[in-house]
């Protein structure tokens, strides 16, 4: 049994409201969720002494550059270029280097800027198996990535593009209650059905909007939350897996369910008492393999389950609270920090739309990396409300 | 019948290309391609294909892959129609059909998808240059022996002569005559260059095609034959050079070798790449006519071997700045000609060369060996160049 | 008044007339041609430097090139073996004084022009003396056969056989070194005729003129508007070193 995070705690969720396109660079937006979040823990910026960064955009920059652009002095610093799975895997890291006391306050950031070229570069230049064997065949980008996983999962399970249409749905539904959200006006299953194919059968409300934005949130010992006065959670549990089922044709299934059983171990807990599902929502096929993957249903019954539950805050399974990507808009790396963030609020009570009543534990998922034809990053984090 | 460009009164469309950059090691695709073989890097150690192209083994780590000719099958496991595409190349030519093929070798790739292909259904893979000329993978129905030609999408990965103009540059020699009526066969229109048509040659009463002075050691003559159809070429099959034993004029024989091609270069060839994206019938094209002394020396025609290298080495530094055009290798062996009278069979021939340029504008390739002794040599010199140049 | 004054006065009042004798020096003009075992001469190629471009921005010039029996050109006698150790015989060393000189032009364009098979012969000569006087040394002879006005195909008028154009018989060209002329000019391609490979000897006119240190002068046109006696050629190749000929500029000088 792996040794658990007792007494890590994760406080000061800051968001910088997202923008479509953005003429500053992903300094800019790394740098504003920094200050937010020595701000919102009434901190100077030399009391962070530990860093972990994610950004597809700093250009040559990494982590380390980050450190003298921002006048910081860290002893414990990270980069993580794992797109979606970038927020459960540096809460991971950093929980374990507070815990050994490497360091003391980690700020965790993603932050990524966004100009009318930006995402198609980014999409030109993402990897190299990318390069030579995905965007050479109609340069779909990650549309046609998830358009073969949504064809095979369709034809594998019987999904329907309701089925579909039922993840959006139900998240723009959330969405309207969040003020940082770049989609919040209505949307209905008609829409959705009715909209123009993108990349079949991806159409135009499974796809998230590439934004500028940036989420960050600190980690650290739970003494040191309560003497900053800060409203914390608890990380419970944590797994990450990478390129997990490489034999599989396509990819069905991701790794989750290969550490799931750990994940829920861990945080002593199960499915059925989960009061907030966050899952990497990019493409609404990816929920159903998460919702499969974490065990809320068995492998190939996602569509059933999102046809038998309410998946709004106020419904029976509240599932991505501020209306994932797919409402929000896709800043990015910090695309893989937006339910962390949001679970956080919602467990502390300051929630910025709804707030789900009672709410004891959220698992936040994570997802991230299609370096070719699948997603290699998967990994989940429970977190627990004091 | 030829089929026109579109609209003249708008512009056409831009000749452009799809994604072209790729890692080194991913370069054996398009040496697979340009060659007609589908062949993977597989493990020396293991014996496990690789897919995308890899610096070390996925099964076992080992360095030392190699790039060998696989299985063609497999089963197509999902499909896709990219309808909206970042990639100028593909908004032009969308709704572009995509899939995901896992190979009989034990690979998946992603894949240009022929219309006729269904899920779960088994086809047959071949690599294909695209029009970056790079190798990229093409399923197609199992079943269908012209699956290149039935599907019109991937006419992009072929330069079928059909319905197009061809300029065949040297119509004095029997192989220029040649191509041109089996061109003409094919469904082409051919111009025929004739140099110095003051001075007779043979055949010169029964051209095929419509003749025209074209001489290719005179820049005034090649610029004269681009103003008068260089906007209406679409495939130029370049048949002059210097194919005779021994040594001669050192000047005149790279007049009419790497001069003449240079002069088309510079001279026609933009004219064709300019409409290399227009109509249902671009230009597409360039078709070099090389002896494979260019490639490998011969002792015995060291001015050939001399000539047909520079020819070469142009062809080859033009190749990334002319596309989305194919510059097609046609390696010629000895030819079958007065100046080979006294050396024994076999020789190329007028048939065989003009076959063969016909079935690499189908296939798109741009490496192809004409005859034996051609073939011959340039296998050698694909098993161990090294060893073949020092022989 | 000096004779050059008087020879400038009449050329300012349009009494002498300057006729031009030379074809375009044009890449698609034919040339010799040999069997292809042989060595070839070079037809004349242009290729510009600049044309006020960002190779040049104010100047337009071609390099050319160009072999030097190409066009109208002259040949000098090392051209053929039989000159190949005389005296003053190649082009930088021919006797300036032999490049402005009297020309007698026999007029055969009746019979030559419609007749590839046409030979000058002895007595053509002859009977052109018997009207116009004994042609003297030092003169050029002009062999008009009109195949100037010939074009192309029809102009090098090559058959199966090889080229079918006018020139001298044998003694026809004996006859005129024994006369002692400077050289023979003709409006072919070549001074001898288009079968003169199979004359004996092979190609009297190179053979012997060349032999004896005479010139040539080829692919001369306008000779129709020359008199019969009278005209003085300017025939100056370019001062080639060691060379056997050169293109050039040919004027007659003819009264008006």
């Amino acid at each position: 049994m792996r040794q658990g995070y007792d007494g890590i705690v994760v406080a000061a969720p800051v968001t910088i409201p997202y923008a479509r396109y953005s003429v500053h660079g992903a300094h800019h937006w790394l740098g504003r969720a920094l200050h937010g979040l020595v701000q919102a823990a009434h901190l100077a910026p030399k009391d962070l002494d530990g860093l972990c960064v994610s950004s597809f955009t700093l250009g040559n920059d990494t982590a380390i550059g980050l450190t003298q652009h921002f006048g910081l002095s860290p002893r414990w610093l990270d980069h993580i270029p794992m797109g979606g799975a970038s927020g459960v895997v540096a809460l991971r890291r950093a929980a374990r280097a507070v815990q050994a006391g490497d360091a003391d306050i980690v700020a965790c950031v993603a932050g990524d800027t966004n100009a009318p070229d930006s995402f198609r570069a980014t999409v030109a230049g993402f990897s190299r198996f990318a390069i030579d064997a995905a965007l050479p065949y109609g340069a779909g980008g990650p549309n046609a990535a998830f358009a073969l996983l949504t064809d095979a999962y369709m034809r594998a399970t019987g999904a329907t593009r309701e089925d579909f249409g039922r993840i959006a749905v139900s998240q723009r539904d959330n969405a309207r209650g969040f003020p940082h959200a770049l989609l919040r006006s209505a949307l209905t299953m008609d829409q959705y059905l009715a909209a123009r194919m993108v990349t079949d059968p991806v159409a135009l409300f499974d796809c998230v909007m590439p934004c500028a934005g940036a989420e960050g949130v600190l980690v650290m010992r739970e003494s040191t939350a309560k003497n900053l006065g800060l409203a914390y959670a608890y990380l419970r549990a944590a797994i990450e897996r990478h390129n997990a089922f490489p034999d599989d044709p396509i990819q069905l299934r991701g790794g989750w369910a290969m550490d799931r059983d750990e994940l829920y171990d861990m945080a002593a807990t199960t499915p059925d008492r989960i009061g907030l599902l966050q899952t990497y929502d990019d493409y609404p096929v990816i929920v159903m393999l998460q919702l499969e993957g974490l065990g809320f249903c068995a492998p190939g019954e996602g569509p059933e389950f999102v046809r038998t539950h309410d998946l709004r805050l106020a419904g029976d399974f509240p599932h991505n609270s501020s209306g994932g990507q797919l409402s929000g808009g896709q800043a990015g790396a910090a695309g893989g920090y937006l339910g962390l963030t949001d679970a956080l609020r919602q467990l502390t009570g300051a929630a910025i739309g709804r707030q789900i009543a009672g709410l004891q534990r959220a698992l936040v998922s994570g997802f991230g990396m299609i370096n070719y034809d699948r997603g290699l990053c998967s990994g989940a984090v429970i977190l627990e409300a004091v | 019948m030829i089929r026109h460009p579109g609209n003249p009164t708008i512009l056409p469309a831009a000749p452009l290309v799809p994604p072209a950059a790729r890692s080194r090691t991913a370069g054996g695709l398009a040496v697979a391609a340009s060659q007609g073989r589908f062949a993977l890097q597989v493990c020396a150690d293991c014996g496990r294909s690789q897919y995308p192209p890899r610096e070390a083994c996925v099964g076992c780590l080992g360095a030392r892959l190699n790039w060998r000719d696989v299985p063609t099958g497999g089963v197509l496991s999902a499909a896709s129609t990219v309808r909206i595409s970042s990639d100028p190349y593909f908004r032009q030519h969308t709704p572009w059909r995509m899939g995901s093929v896992r190979l009989d070798c034990g690979v998946d790739a992603m894949v240009h998808l022929h219309r006729d292909c269904a899920v779960g259904g088994r086809v047959s893979m071949v690599l294909k240059l695209d029009k970056a000329g790079q190798g990229v993978m093409v399923a197609l129905p199992e079943t269908d022996i012209n699956a290149m030609q039935s599907d019109p999408k991937f006419r992009a990965f072929t330069c079928d002569p059909a319905g197009r103009r061809v300029l065949v540059t040297d119509g004095r020699t029997t192989f220029g005559q040649a191509a041109a009526r089996a061109l003409i066969a094919a469904g082409a229109e051919v111009f025929l260059g004739i140099a110095a048509p003051w001075h007779p040659f043979p055949g010169q009463n029964d051209l095929p095609g419509t003749p025209m002075t074209l001489d290719l050691t005179d820049g005034i003559s090649v610029q004269n034959a681009a103003a008068a159809i260089g906007a209406r070429v679409d495939i130029i099959v370049n048949t002059s050079g210097y194919f005779r034993p021994g040594a001669g004029d050192a000047r005149a024989a790279m007049e009419v070798s790497y001069f003449a091609a240079l002069r088309l270069a510079q001279l026609f060839v933009p004219a064709l790449q300019a409409r290399a994206g227009d109509g249902t019938h671009p230009a597409c094209a360039w078709v070099n006519m090389i002896g494979i002394n260019g490639l490998v020396p011969d002792p015995a025609a060291s001015l050939a071997s001399a000539a047909n290298a520079a020819t070469l080495a142009l062809v080859r530094a033009l190749r990334p700045t002319m596309r989305p055009l194919k510059l097609i290798n046609a390696f010629v062996g000895p030819l079958d000609d007065q100046w080979h009278q006294a050396l024994p069979p076999p020789k190329t021939s007028t048939a065989q060369f003009a076959q063969a340029v016909i079935a690499a504008l189908r296939d798109g390739v741009e490496d192809i060996a004409v005859g034996d002794i051609a073939r011959h040599i340039l296998a050698q010199w694909h098993d161990n160049a090294a060893i073949t140049l020092h022989a | 008044m000096s004779s050059l004054a008087a020879f400038a006065a009449d050329l300012a009042a349009g009494s002498l007339k300057i006729v031009d004798l030379t074809q375009t020096l044009a890449p698609d003009f034919p040339t010799i041609v040999l069997p292809p075992q042989f060595g070839q001469c070079a037809p004349f190629r242009m290729e510009v430097i600049s044309r006020y471009d960002d190779a040049g921005p104010g100047w337009f010039w071609h390099n050319i090139s160009v072999g030097e029996h190409t066009g109208t050109h002259f040949d000098a006698p090392v051209h053929w073996v039989t000159g190949k150790d005389l005296p003053n015989n190649t082009t930088d060393t021919l006797v300036v004084q032999n490049l402005i000189a009297p020309a007698c032009v026999v007029d055969c364009s009746k019979d030559a022009a419609n007749n590839g098979d046409y030979l000058l012969t002895v007595a053509t000569l002859e009977a052109w003396e018997a009207k116009h006087g004994k042609i003297p040394a030092g003169n050029w002879v002009l062999f008009r056969s009109d195949w100037s006005k010939r074009s192309g195909a029809d102009y090098a008028n090559v058959l199966e056989d090889g080229a079918h154009t006018p020139g001298p018989d044998a003694a026809a060209v004996q006859w005129l070194v024994d006369r002692g002329v400077l050289g023979l000019g003709v409006e072919t391609i070549g001074t001898d005729a288009g079968q003169a490979h199979t004359f004996t000897p092979m190609y009297p006119a190179h053979t012997l003129m060349h032999g004896a240190g005479r010139y040539g002068l080829q692919c001369l046109c306008n000779l129709d508007q020359l008199p019969p006696t009278g005209a003085m050629i300017v025939a100056a190749p370019l001062k080639i070193l060691g060379g056997s000929g050169s293109p050039l500029r040919v004027l007659a000088i003819v009264p008006a």
